[in-house]
């Protein structure tokens, strides 16, 4: 029971603030919007009991690339960007590719032969005492089964981090 | 108690939403939030799918796709700063240089 009322508020939040984040003209207000929808997907994750994405997610996300985000807006975003238009002429496109994805699932439900609510797996709930200890099993997959790709994230990072300081850096 | 549906049609409708912000938008930062967001629902699937079978490999690789959002968010925001610094722009239709 908690655990649906737990669901359905931190979904509603995140679908509602993701809507906003998309309409509003203001860039700011859209960065501010997707922190909200951010931190209600963070709810989600704790809800799966996935405690370590939780942290992972508010300080990487939330406090990491948000705040890159914010920076940037400051740093580019003129005034005048708010009295152009914002919405570029692309609404058909826009309407043709959310029909086809959502009748992809359609698709996926009927070929499957079970409609939502008849017979699809359901996720028990657990008593927090009975699941291994969340940050435990993911290091220990992590650095044992995917020992590699880790230190191929870490080079993409360092590249990346690289690749961001050539690119702001003033031309001298 | 929760079936998986629950969070898939979370994840598409947070999906959906991203890539109608990158279709319709113009500000280019607000094309790079969406595609945020859409890395989000993707990880939303992930981590329902590992909690469902009990296997912690799909939050390793919702791992993964936060740090690939780090990186992307990282060097397209360096490309953003070096546009605006020659074009004084941030639209996308004004990025029109290699347009035939």
């Amino acid at each position: 029971m908690l655990d649906k009322v737990l669901f359905y508020f931190f979904a509603a939040i995140a679908v509602a603030s993701a809507a906003l984040m998309v309409t509003r003209r203001n860039v700011v207000h859209g960065a501010i919007f997707l922190i909200t929808a951010l931190l209600a997907t963070a709810g989600i994750f704790l809800q799966l009991r996935a405690e370590f994405l939780f942290i992972v997610q508010i300080i990487l996300y939330v406090g990491g690339i948000m705040v890159l985000f914010v920076f940037v807006i400051m740093l580019v975003n003129l005034d005048v960007a708010l009295q152009q238009i914002q919405f570029a002429r692309k609404k058909w496109v826009a309407l043709l590719v959310a029909l086809a994805l959502a009748a992809q699932v359609g698709l996926m439900f009927w070929s499957s032969g079970k409609m939502p609510g008849q017979g699809l797996p359901v996720l028990t709930a657990a008593a927090a005492t009975s699941l291994p200890p969340n940050s435990e099993t993911v290091a220990h997959s992590l650095f044992e089964s995917y020992l590699l790709p880790f230190e191929i994230a870490s080079v993409l990072l360092l590249v990346a981090m690289i690749g961001a300081v050539v690119m702001a850096k003033k031309r001298t | 108690m929760l079936p998986i549906e629950n969070y898939l049609f979370l994840s598409l409708a947070l999906f959906i939403i991203g890539v109608i912000g990158v279709v319709t938008r113009r500000n280019v930062i607000v094309v790079l939030m969406s595609i945020e967001l859409i890395l989000n629902a993707v990880n939303i699937n992930l981590v329902a799918f590992s909690r469902l079978y009990g296997d912690v490999t799909g939050q390793v690789f919702a791992l993964f796709i936060i740090a690939d959002a780090a990186a992307e968010a990282a060097v397209a925001l360096g490309i953003i700063i070096a546009f605006f610094r020659n074009r004084e722009t941030v639209l996308e239709d004004e990025m029109d240089l290699l347009k035939w």
